[in-house]
């Protein structure tokens, strides 16, 4: 089958769902590529280097959705663009079913299938796939270098001979995957940065990438961030004023302000409010990555930057990803190719729309001539961590009792074996004649000593022990050499062989012990 | 020569043997107990070759030195990876020889018998012995001896059989006849009707027929035991090899060959038990062979097996601080412990902390990887038993799964209807990050899926042991 990529028709739009990489991947997977002509030219990918691995360059959009069974794009399709569906094609792109009634209607009328890279599931096994993701984290770097464009100053501290330099001090609002992108970036450009999460549990990780979080002082049942698919749910309104006095708080001292807090399906809460604007000093940065919802800061324009009446520059873009599409378009390339890597089973270039896979039919929003969203919910939770059940810490009395206890059961246990062994002896003595008993107590006690001997020998020599018992149990070669003087020829023959046999064992078992022996050297 | 002198020998015997293997209970202490045994057995037979009864001595004596030859060879020739298939084949030989013995004395009772009184009167050695025994003792002799062969039998059959299957001539999977235990169950039965035949008669054929049945046991039953249960197999045939040797040693009146005997015997079955322990079944779940049903399915397993090359684990390991190599059959399979050992050198010469983790079933020997490690001159105080290190995880930035599977199982501890729930395991999942060295994406042996290999902080290094260490270490210098 053939994969095609058509150049985005959205405005400004730089990035490409294909890149000459992922065009090899996919060639492997069975799949011929092609691309329109300058689809990736805004990316930095020229239709020379797309011809060296084997795309064919077709010229026109038309031509592309007319030749291709499965377009590739990122932004979510126009209506002129859905036009070209027809019900042997599948389209991968963002899609953004939950506000595009009017697009699933028209996939559905053309018959097409339509999987929504966003409606992938956050499940482990489908990371590698969700372009939210490692687009988020692209928009999360970015935001930091955006603010550093805007920011006159510098992020790190420095004592220079003209003077000193106080460091930056950055304020991240939400540690999700964009979230620890900018702290990350921020805090190897030499900021000092704060984090704050309404799940306390991500604090661990802001920490681990170097921002400190910022604790609120709130008692309130805790929220799992496992149950809502790692977002971040709705919050009471008693936290929402901790958290909100908390920032008016930090608003004085704080230089750039990153904020990423998105709630699935509902529009972004408002947590930096006017005031804190106001409280911020001039030149001060704050930079809105939930502008696209209407912006987490009060005076965000999306898709804008603007400047308060107090020099705060408030940075509304949301076309973060689209201005790094290298980057950019390389990962959402990968990630589509992943996607086809689950849809292509037998890797043969054919397409199996398994409706049973969780991620696929998660992603799936029309399927042959239906609408398939919203999916039923996956199978498997995501991140699934369940609270550890604590065995509580016994007390000293508890302990003493459990001590004595299990003393008892081992001298029953002990007195038991003893009695019953006793009497099968006493048994055995009544019946068996006195030369019987004599080597019988003789063997009792060599078990005994047995036992008590082998219990010493040390874990890592057991195999030296096999083979020094092979050797040693070779001592039935004494039977033979007993009997080999003595009778017939039958006699001779079978104790002539028991002897051969044992020496080999006698000088191999030995012979090999040493061996094994002389190699064990301490450091 | 006097008697007295063979009795006071074999005591010293009997004291060197059993201080030989007390001395295995340190490194150092164990290279000269070994001595110990090897003076023990020289002073043993010696005393035998003078003492009464013996005759033939020089025939004895090169038979001795021929079979040496063999067995020196053998030792010298042999790879320590080959380990668990010579200590099969010598266990085979001890039960071997322990029928033949037991045998000879069936024939030298029976003529005996026959003779006259005045002609019993002229006989020495074990002859006289057997002369002087009256109706009662006769019996017990009858029930000793019959003991040794079918003991020695079992073990013969069960040892070739192990042989083949871990020098990989026989399949290694679990494979029973129709009728399963029963048709060993009818066998065991057959041998018990023999033994009262036997008793009452005194003739070869039911001596006979057991000695089949018992040949029979043995290979049917280590041929419906499987490969990953085979180091309680071994310690099991050399338990008997032991028992063997003393029910013959009752047979003969000989003190030294059942204390021997009782040793061996009994060093075979803490081996045995300190196996099953490990694996957490019971010794008769063993024998019966493959692994018991679960209670019910199996835990879903989430996530994908995630791939790395070997720059990746270059990178990582060059990042560690503390790692620890978990070894396992895989390990003996592609010879690797040579490049395992090279690369702890390198890591060590880094100043990384690089331990071994050893589970007690690791390999096909009890044992077995401690020896492999041995021979790759890694110094064995960085060699760590299960209890010592499992502690140690949380801490540890790398730890690296070579060729390993069910002892790193992470299903033992959470999927209660695991076919191997409850068996104490090795949880290197804790460690920062895990590597698994595998040969490609199979359920090993055992056909269980392993969550450890769909953790998030496991990568897969696929290939071959040793190619794929042999990749790294170009990488790690």
């Amino acid at each position: 089958m053939k994969l095609g990529t058509p150049k985005e028709s959205f405005d400004g739009e730089a990035r490409v769902a294909m890149t000459p990489e992922s065009a090899k991947q996919l060639q492997k997977l069975g799949y011929d590529c092609a691309i329109e002509t300058g689809a990736g030219l805004a990316a930095g990918f020229s239709d020379a280097a797309y011809a060296a691995a084997d795309v064919e360059i077709v010229e026109t959009a038309a031509a592309l959705w007319s030749t291709a069974d499965i377009i590739a794009k990122v932004r979510q399709p126009d209506a002129a663009e859905l036009e070209h569906l027809t019900n042997d094609k599948t389209l991968i792109s963002f899609f953004n079913p939950a506000g595009n009634e009017d697009g699933m209607a028209a996939a559905k009328a053309k018959g097409a299938n339509v999987i929504a890279m966003e409606m992938v599931p956050r499940i482990s096994r489908a990371q590698k796939m969700d372009a939210l993701s490692s687009m988020a984290n692209i928009a999360g770097y970015r935001a930091v270098i955006e603010a550093g464009n805007n920011f006159g100053r510098f992020f790190t501290g420095q004592i220079t001979a003209a003077g000193k330099v106080p460091p930056a001090k950055v304020l991240v609002v939400g540690a999700g995957v964009a979230g620890l992108a900018a702290i990350g970036t921020s805090t190897s450009l030499g900021a000092v940065t704060y984090a704050f999460d309404v799940r306390p549990e991500v604090a661990e990780q802001v920490e681990s990438m170097g921002a400190e979080f910022v604790y609120l002082d709130f008692e309130e049942e805790q929220q799992d961030g496992a149950a809502t698919g790692g977002y971040a749910a709705v919050s009471s309104p008693e936290f929402r004023e901790a958290q909100l006095a908390k920032f008016r708080e930090l608003a004085p001292e704080i230089d750039i302000v990153i904020t990423t807090a998105l709630i699935p399906n509902r529009p972004a809460p408002k947590l930096w409010l006017e005031d804190m604007v106001a409280a911020m000093k001039p030149g001060s940065v704050i930079v809105d990555l939930a502008a696209e919802r209407g912006g987490n800061a009060e005076g965000t324009v999306m898709d804008e930057k603007v400047v308060t009446e107090n020099g705060v520059t408030i940075i509304g873009y949301t076309d973060f990803p689209s201005r790094m599409a290298a980057q950019s378009s390389s990962l959402y390339a990968t990630n589509i190719r992943h996607m086809m890597t689950d849809l292509t089973p037998e890797k043969d270039g054919q397409v199996v729309h398994n409706m049973e896979d969780d991620v696929i039919r998660g992603a799936t929003v029309t399927h042959q001539g239906e609408i398939t969203f919203p999916p039923p919910p996956p199978k498997v939770k995501a991140i699934a961590a369940k609270p550890k059940e604590t065995v509580p810490e016994l007390t000293p009395e508890e302990k003493r009792q459990q001590e004595a206890d299990a003393f008892k059961a081992q001298t029953r246990n002990q007195v038991t074996l003893l009695a019953v062994g006793a009497a099968f002896m006493l048994g055995v003595g009544l019946i068996a004649p006195a030369s019987f008993m004599q080597h019988f107590i003789v063997f009792v006690l060599a078990v005994f000593v047995g036992f008590q001997v082998i219990w010493g020998v040390a874990h890592s020599l057991h195999t030296p022990l096999m083979a020094v018992t092979n050797a040693i149990s070779s001592i039935i070669i004494l039977g033979a050499l007993m009997q080999i003087g003595s009778g017939s020829f039958l006699v001779i023959l079978l104790a002539a062989l028991s002897v051969f046999m044992a020496g080999i064992n006698i000088f191999g078992g030995f012979l090999v012990t040493r061996r094994m022996l002389a190699m064990f050297q301490k450091s | 020569m006097e008697f007295g002198f063979t009795t006071a020998a074999y005591v010293v015997a009997a004291v060197l043997f059993i201080l030989s293997l007390g001395g295995l209970s340190g490194q150092e202490s164990a290279k000269r107990a070994v001595w110990y045994g090897i003076v023990g057995m020289a002073l043993a037979v010696f005393a035998t070759l003078i003492g009464p009864g013996s005759g033939l001595w020089l025939l004895s004596l090169l038979l001795i030195i021929g079979g040496g030859m063999i067995g020196y060879y053998v030792a010298k020739k042999v790879q320590m990876t080959e380990m668990p298939q010579l200590v099969a084949a010598m266990h085979s030989l001890v039960g071997l020889a322990a029928v033949f013995v037991g045998l000879i004395a069936h024939i030298e009772l029976g003529r005996v018998l026959a003779m006259e009184e005045a002609e019993k009167k002229a006989l020495e050695g074990f002859a006289a012995l057997l002369a002087k025994k009256d109706g009662v003792e006769i019996g017990i002799l009858r029930v000793e001896l019959f003991l040794g062969i079918f003991i020695g039998a079992v073990t013969f059959t069960g040892s070739v059989v192990a042989y083949g299957k871990l020098a990989g001539k026989v399949s290694s999977a679990a494979t029973k006849l129709p009728g399963g235990h029963l048709l060993n169950a009818g066998a065991a039965g057959l041998s018990a009707i023999c033994l009262f035949w036997y008793c009452s008669t005194g003739g070869v054929f039911p001596l006979f027929l057991m000695t089949l049945a018992a040949l029979f046991i043995g290979y049917h039953l280590i041929m419906g035991i499987g490969g990953a249960d085979m180091p309680v197999v071994v310690s099991m045939l050399n338990s008997y090899s032991g028992w063997a040797a003393a029910a013959i040693g009752f047979s003969l009146g000989n003190d030294l060959l059942i204390v021997v005997g009782a040793l061996v015997g009994s060093s075979g079955a803490i081996l045995s038990y300190i196996m099953c322990k490990a694996m957490n079944r019971s010794f008769v779940s063993v024998i019966l062979g493959g692994f018991g049903g679960s209670t019910g399915p199996a835990m879903e397993v989430e996530g994908e097996q995630i791939a790395i090359d070997a720059d990746g684990v270059a990178t990582a390991l060059d990042d560690a601080d503390s790692v620890v190599i978990i070894p396992g059959y895989g390990m003996a399979v592609a010879q690797a412990q040579q490049n395992v050992a090279e690369l702890t050198r390198r890591l060590r010469a880094k100043g990384k902390t690089v331990r071994f983790a050893i589970h007690p079933v690791a390999g096909r020997l009890p044992g077995h990887m401690n020896v492999l490690l041995a021979e790759a001159k890694v110094p064995y105080d960085i060699v760590l038993e299960m209890d010592e290190i499992n502690d140690d995880f949380p801490e540890t930035d790398v730890a690296i799964v070579i060729g390993s599977n069910d002892i790193v199982n992470p299903a033992a501890q959470e999927d209660p209807n695991s076919p191997i729930a409850g068996m104490p395991v090795l949880e290197c999942w804790k460690a920062k990050q895990v590597f698994v060295s595998k040969r490609g994406q199979g359920t090993g042996y055992s056909g269980i899926e392993n969550p450890l290999f769909f953790k998030d902080n496991t990568r897969m290094f696929y290939g071959d042991a040793k190619a794929s260490l042999d990749q790294l270490l170009t990488l790690v210098s």
